[in-house]
Formats: structure tokens, sequence, C-alpha cells
């Protein structure tokens, strides 16, 4: 099958370009990253990230034949029709919106700095309990669907509003952990929290096209945590 | 938290609330009028004067007005620190937007002033 890959060095190349590769995968429904693998056995060159292979830490995050994802729960077969038969070429470029280190690593400083801002731990000024701060399992139920996120950033990669305005709109993965806590019933700080939210980018850059919810490999929605923030901000304000 | 001194209410959910409120109230009266002009086929300039000199149509008229710039000044805000911006124009970017901006709410202004003496200029 062909596999067309961006290829950036900007040590030596003046700007990006798509290499083409040639590789046999005997007809087997591998996944992206096993393909890249190949290729690297061959050309050692090529640089991605990929750690744990099983779509739990969110290394390899890409842009595969247009649209977001994990490259190694990526199955061939998924990526679009005919890819798999060796029909159409396999397309694998960065995630889009962050600036390229090399080849299919970007930096994702930008990402975290966003992820930062929504201060993604518990803030309790209670002294803590000896052993743990219990919950309803009503209560630990509000918090499922949003504890899942992996931070791959596929979703705040593939949202517009993002890449226009990275520095102030803070993403949605950024806003589903910021309702991570805004939800969980052992935290204090709502008041705080919902303070930082309320300007014209933060949050209400959103214009809840939901591509982040057709990308999260974790099958996660984010549009949906930022409808509960803005309903929160509501209830506060009106 | 970001501070904008160019949006509408300087706030994100003042500003998402004009947009939806209004976005319902041209709605409403974009179905409103159609209905009226079906309703009403063959429909003279005497009857659509009276309808429009009418205190409670100068009224809607003028909310409509005022619906249509601040739903268009959200809007267009958005679509400039969307589009007008260091990753698209470089450091120019600033500049540009608020000379843009400067420019749309004038321009809005003209035409919520036009607008209101349309209403009840008495023509």
């Amino acid at each position: 099958m062909k596999v067309s890959i961006y290829r950036y060095n900007p040590e030596t190349d003046r700007e990006p370009w798509m290499q083409d590769y040639e590789v046999d995968t005997g007809g087997k429904d591998l996944m992206v990253l096993d393909v890249l693998a190949l290729i690297k056995d061959r050309d050692s060159s090529l640089t991605y990230r990929r750690s744990c292979r099983e779509g739990v830490c969110g290394s390899d995050g890409m842009n595969i034949n247009g649209k977001n994802g994990l490259a190694c729960i990526t199955p061939l077969s998924e990526v679009a029709p005919g890819v798999l038969e060796g029909k159409k070429p396999l397309v694998v470029r960065p995630l889009p919106g962050l600036p390229v280190i090399r080849d299919l690593a970007v930096d994702m400083t930008m990402f975290y700095n966003q992820y930062e801002k929504v201060k993604p731990y518990l803030i309790n000024e209670t002294p803590a309990p000896a052993i743990e701060r219990l919950q309803t399992p009503e209560d630990r139920a509000k918090i499922d669907g949003l504890y899942e996120c992996i931070l791959c950033a596929c979703c705040s990669t593939s949202c517009p509003s993002f890449w226009w305005n990275p520095e102030k709109f803070l993403g949605p993965a950024a806003l589903l952990q910021s309702y991570r806590f805004l939800a969980d019933s052992r935290d204090q700080a709502t008041t705080e929290r919902l303070g930082h939210l309320d300007d014209p980018f933060s949050l209400f850059r959103c214009r809840g096209i939901m591509n982040c919810v057709s990308v999260c490999p974790k099958g996660l929605n984010p549009t949906k945590a930022i409808g509960h923030i803005r309903s929160m901000l509501l209830e506060r304000a009106v | 938290m970001v501070t904008s001194v160019t949006s509408l209410g300087r706030n994100g959910l003042s500003d998402w609330l004009v947009q939806r409120v209004s976005a319902y109230l041209l709605a409403i009266y974009a179905i409103g009028l159609m209905a009226y002009l079906l309703c009403n086929p063959g429909l003279e300039y005497a009857a659509w004067h009276a309808l429009m000199t009418s205190v409670p149509m100068q009224i809607i008229n003028t909310l409509v007005v005022f619906s249509i710039a601040s739903h268009a000044w959200v809007g267009l805000w958005t679509v400039t620190t969307d589009y007008l911006t260091g990753t698209q124009m470089g450091s120019s970017a600033t500049g540009i937007r608020l000379v843009v901006q400067t420019l749309l709410v004038l321009l809005i202004l003209v035409y919520v002033l036009w607008g209101l003496v349309m209403i009840w200029g008495g023509a």
C-alpha cells in the first residue's frame, strides 16, 4: 500500500514536504502505528511519538487522512474506505494548529498552558480525612465521561476556535477538565473556577461545531461539558 | 481570564445571551411578517403604511433594529477576532483588527440611527 507522510526537519528543510512510501502489510488490518513502525525500520529518520501503543498514554495523536486520532488504536480499515485494500493512500500528518518540532512530533506547550489554567486538581481547604474524601455513588457517577481524558490533544487541535486563538480559547480538552472539577462534589472552588471562564474567549469561543466529539479516541463529549459549564455560569449570573 | 474591551458586553456570557435572545426575536419577527404578507395578498401602500406607523409596530421595529445591531456586532466581533489575528497576519494584526472593528461599529451605529429616523421620522 502507498503511505504518504508529512516530513519536516527544521535543521535541513526549508519547508515541509510529503514523502511517499510503499509498504507491504500483507493485506493485514494493521494499526496505523504498526505501519509507521514498518517504515521506521527502513527509514530511521522518520520521527513520531509513541509509548504504550494501546490508546492509554495519548502520545501518538496525529492527523490520519484528514481526521485526528491515535495511530495505535486506528486500524487501516477504519481510516477511510479503500485504504486497507491499497486503493487509496494512507496520509499521515502532524496534529494541526500546533508548531511542528519535526515530522509528526508537535510542540504541545500551548495545549498544556491552557490545561494548566483550569487548575486541573482538587481544591478543598478542609482538613483531609484519615483515609480518603468520600463521595456518594451518585456524585461519583457525575465525573464519568470526564475523568477518562488522556490529554492526547486530538480534540483541541481539530477545533478551529483553538487554531485561531490558541492562547485565549482554552480548547475542548481543558474545558472538559475544568468541568471534571466543577462537577466533583469534593471540590470547593466552584465560584473561583467559574469566575475565570465568563470572558468572551476562554469558554465562549466555542461555537458548538462538535469536531472535538467526532475525533475523541476515548468517546468523550467536551461540547456537552462546555454546555454544562455555560448553564452553571448562567445560573450564577441571571 | 481574557480581558476584552471591544466585545459588546465585555463579558462572554452576556454576549452569548444577547446573541441568543436577539436571534429568537429576529426569527419571530421574520416569521410574523411573512405570515402577515401571506395572509394579505394584494396588500396596498395605504394598509402597509398604516401598519408600519402604528405605535406597537414602531416599537417592535425599534426592537428589531437594536436586535440586528447587537446580533451583528457579536458576530462580526467574533469574525474579526478569529481571522484578523497574529496567526494569520503577523504583527500588523492588532492595528488592522482595531481599524476594522472601529469601522464596523461606526457603520452599525449609522444603520441604527438611520433605522430610527425611518421608523419614528413620521414619513
